[in-house]
């Protein structure tokens, strides 16, 4: 149980390490149901989300803000001659792998040069790759969007989790799309501000400045105050409420207190389990004692003392719940490899966690067995003797 | 009550003496003993006095409820007198502390019961070693005296046989094994023939005779008064006083 707890948190660190502990996350976001208020659909454009002002603000008023990272998302199909990937293009700036910590793994990333004059090059995700040049090596090759056509130039590392950071900004579930990576300049030339989403049959249409703004912060221990600071900024520029702000170092947060709750409420079923499995030994103990009345009666002729009976008995029970003991860690070494191996879960034996639960059955032998052996010990030699 | 009649001659030896080479091996003074029933006390020792001379070989009798199943109790430490004196090899034991009397018992006594008291899942030979166990015997020396001893009974072929493997006549063999392991100034017998058909009784009492020739002492009780009179001395007790002692 552990084990797949220590996995699970595991995982989460994961997640924020990907997303960065020094970064914070701003999304555009459509404003709630209740202000969308048109009957005239068809002409209305949907203003909203984060602008270049914000970013400027953020940019230039906040302290400790290390670079904040400017980024548009458009869903659209990606074309290989025949072969369609529906992808969400990220137009953004050079410093998007160092800042989001995600590298190039082969080819490059686009540079100042680039983005200066709006070239029409671009980076792949790895999945996409696989889907769009099956065969073929794509670095150097075209891909088509709409009626533009980009050169690949690099090709992403895999990211480990990327559902979770890069949660599509409005469909919610579904499976990630990968990215593909733009400048940010040519996103807005070829693009402009105004978006037409295809959505349920009909068209919808939409200004959005900027989708994404990722802040990295100098210090990571300065993230939560900047992140006030940014909220703030936010809140007096913005009448809706149409931006959401992510703290990785605060999902971190919730993470572990998370894991402290699942920790808790495991230790105290084995806690409960530890007990249960106690007087367990302790009935057995007193079970045993009593059949061996006569053997305790003539060990106590024979020279032994009640310190010796106790001994026996607690050594007995000790061996009795040793051996339950070591059959656990066996179990609890051998369940979490067949949960990672068929669940697919990702579980982590600390190494100090087998130990602890062999020591731990040891004591609980002791303990429970310490009343039995006690009991044995008292006994009136004459009256052992005479048992049946 | 009358004082109990003493038979036994004197010993040459002051009564008050420590033990000496001479002196008697037990010493009762005057021993009693009672027991809480519910609010009633019924008395099954009143007031004992008895010596008992090294080397002797000794057979309790009497009647149900006379106080011998009391008094060997007493003699084995494994009861404590409610009043009077009890010197064993010129301590007195009358007064101690459980885990002395355990080490009493241990050092200086051995036992033969009625239903031979062998610990199950025991070994024969690990079976007579207990004793030695608890005396902190090295483990060599315990291996090497058990099986002298199961030797000396006759044993030798059946070391590692468990009790519920032998005869009874074997186990009790094994039982007196065991008494002797930590070579007791005294040993006890509670009906030691008492479970055992004739012939096998009677190769219980011929290793007793040959203990005797060896000089230990040995205290028997016994309803059986063939056995009894194959010892060298006869007690009869009666509503917990001596009624008679014997010397052949």
């Amino acid at each position: 149980m552990l084990a797949i707890g220590e996995g699970a948190s595991f995982k989460a660190q994961e997640i924020i390490k990907t997303l960065g502990s020094q970064n914070i996350l701003l999304r555009s976001q459509k404003p709630g149901e209740e202000e969308k208020i048109s009957n005239r659909r068809d002409n209305y454009v949907l203003e909203y989300g984060l602008t270049n002002e914000d970013l400027k603000r953020i940019r230039n008023t906040i302290p400790g803000v290390e670079t904040a990272l400017p980024a548009r998302v458009i869903r659209e199909y990606v074309w290989n001659i025949a072969v369609r990937v529906d992808v969400d293009i990220v137009g953004t700036l050079p410093d998007y792998p160092v800042v989001r910590n995600h590298q190039v793994a082969i080819g490059r990333f686009f540079n100042q040069a680039d983005l200066d004059a709006a070239e029409t090059v671009c980076v792949l995700g790895t999945e996409m790759v696989q889907k769009l040049f099956p065969l073929d090596e794509p670095l150097g090759k075209d891909v088509r969007i709409g009626e533009n056509y980009y050169r690949v130039i690099g090709i992403m590392e895999p990211r480990t989790t990327g559902a979770f950071s890069e949660g599509n900004l409005e469909e919610a579930g579904g499976a990630p799309r990968d990215r593909m990576f733009i400048p940010l300049e040519t996103a807005r030339h070829r693009y402009g501000e105004v978006l037409f989403r295809r959505r349920a049959g009909s068209f919808e249409s939409e200004r959005v400045a900027l989708h994404e703004i990722t802040v990295k912060v100098v210090k990571s221990e300065d993230v939560i105050p900047v992140s006030e600071a940014i909220k703030d900024v936010l809140e007096k520029n913005h009448k809706k409420k149409d931006y959401a702000v992510v703290v990785p170092l605060e999902l971190l947060k919730k993470a572990e207190e998370t894991k402290k709750i699942f920790n808790l409420v495991l230790g105290s079923i084995a806690a409960i389990s530890l007990l249960v499995g106690g007087i367990g030994i302790m009935n057995i103990m007193l079970a045993n004692v009593t059949e061996r009345t006569r053997e305790i009666g003539i060990r106590r002729a024979l020279g032994a003392r009640r310190k010796d009976i106790t001994t026996q008995f607690v050594i007995e029970s000790v061996i009795l719940s040793a051996s339950g003991g070591l059959l656990g860690v066996l179990l609890g070494v051998l369940i979490p490899f067949g949960v990672s191996h068929f669940a697919g879960m990702r579980t982590i034996i600390t190494p100090g966690s087998p130990i602890l639960a062999f020591t731990i059955s040891g004591l609980i032998g002791v303990v429970f067995g310490l009343y039995p052996a006690l009991r044995a010990a008292k006994m009136d030699p004459v009256e052992a003797l005479r048992h049946e | 009550m009358s004082p109990p009649p003493n038979l036994a001659p004197k010993p040459p030896a002051s009564a008050t003496s420590h033990a000496s080479a001479t002196g008697p091996i037990v010493r009762l003074e005057k021993l009693r003993k009672t027991y809480q029933m519910g609010g009633t006390s019924v008395t099954a020792l009143s007031g004992l006095s008895l010596e008992i001379l090294a080397g002797e070989y000794l057979a309790i009798m009497g009647p149900s409820g006379c106080g011998k199943s009391t008094l060997l109790n007493l003699l084995g430490c494994l009861d404590r007198p409610t009043g009077g004196q009890y010197f064993l090899g010129g301590q007195d034991v009358s007064d101690l502390d459980d885990d002395a009397l355990s080490a009493i018992r241990g050092a200086r006594l051995g036992f033969v019961f009625q239903s031979y008291n062998l610990i199950q899942q025991l070994s024969v030979v690990e079976n007579i070693e207990v004793p030695l166990f608890y005396q902190d015997c090295p483990e060599e020396q315990a291996r090497q005296i058990a099986t002298d001893l199961a030797r000396r009974v006759g044993l030798e072929t059946r070391l590692d046989h468990k009790p519920f493997e032998l005869s009874g006549g074997q186990q009790q063999r094994v039982a007196i094994a065991r008494a002797l392991a930590n070579d007791p100034l005294v040993i006890l017998a509670d009906e030691a023939t008492g479970n055992l058909d004739s012939a096998s009784g009677r190769e219980i009492l011929d290793i007793f005779d040959d203990l005797r020739q060896q000089g230990k002492t040995l205290i028997m009780v016994t309803h059986d008064l063939e056995v009894g009179e194959r010892a060298k001395r006869l007690i009869r007790l009666r509503d917990g006083e001596l009624e008679s002692d014997l010397r052949k």
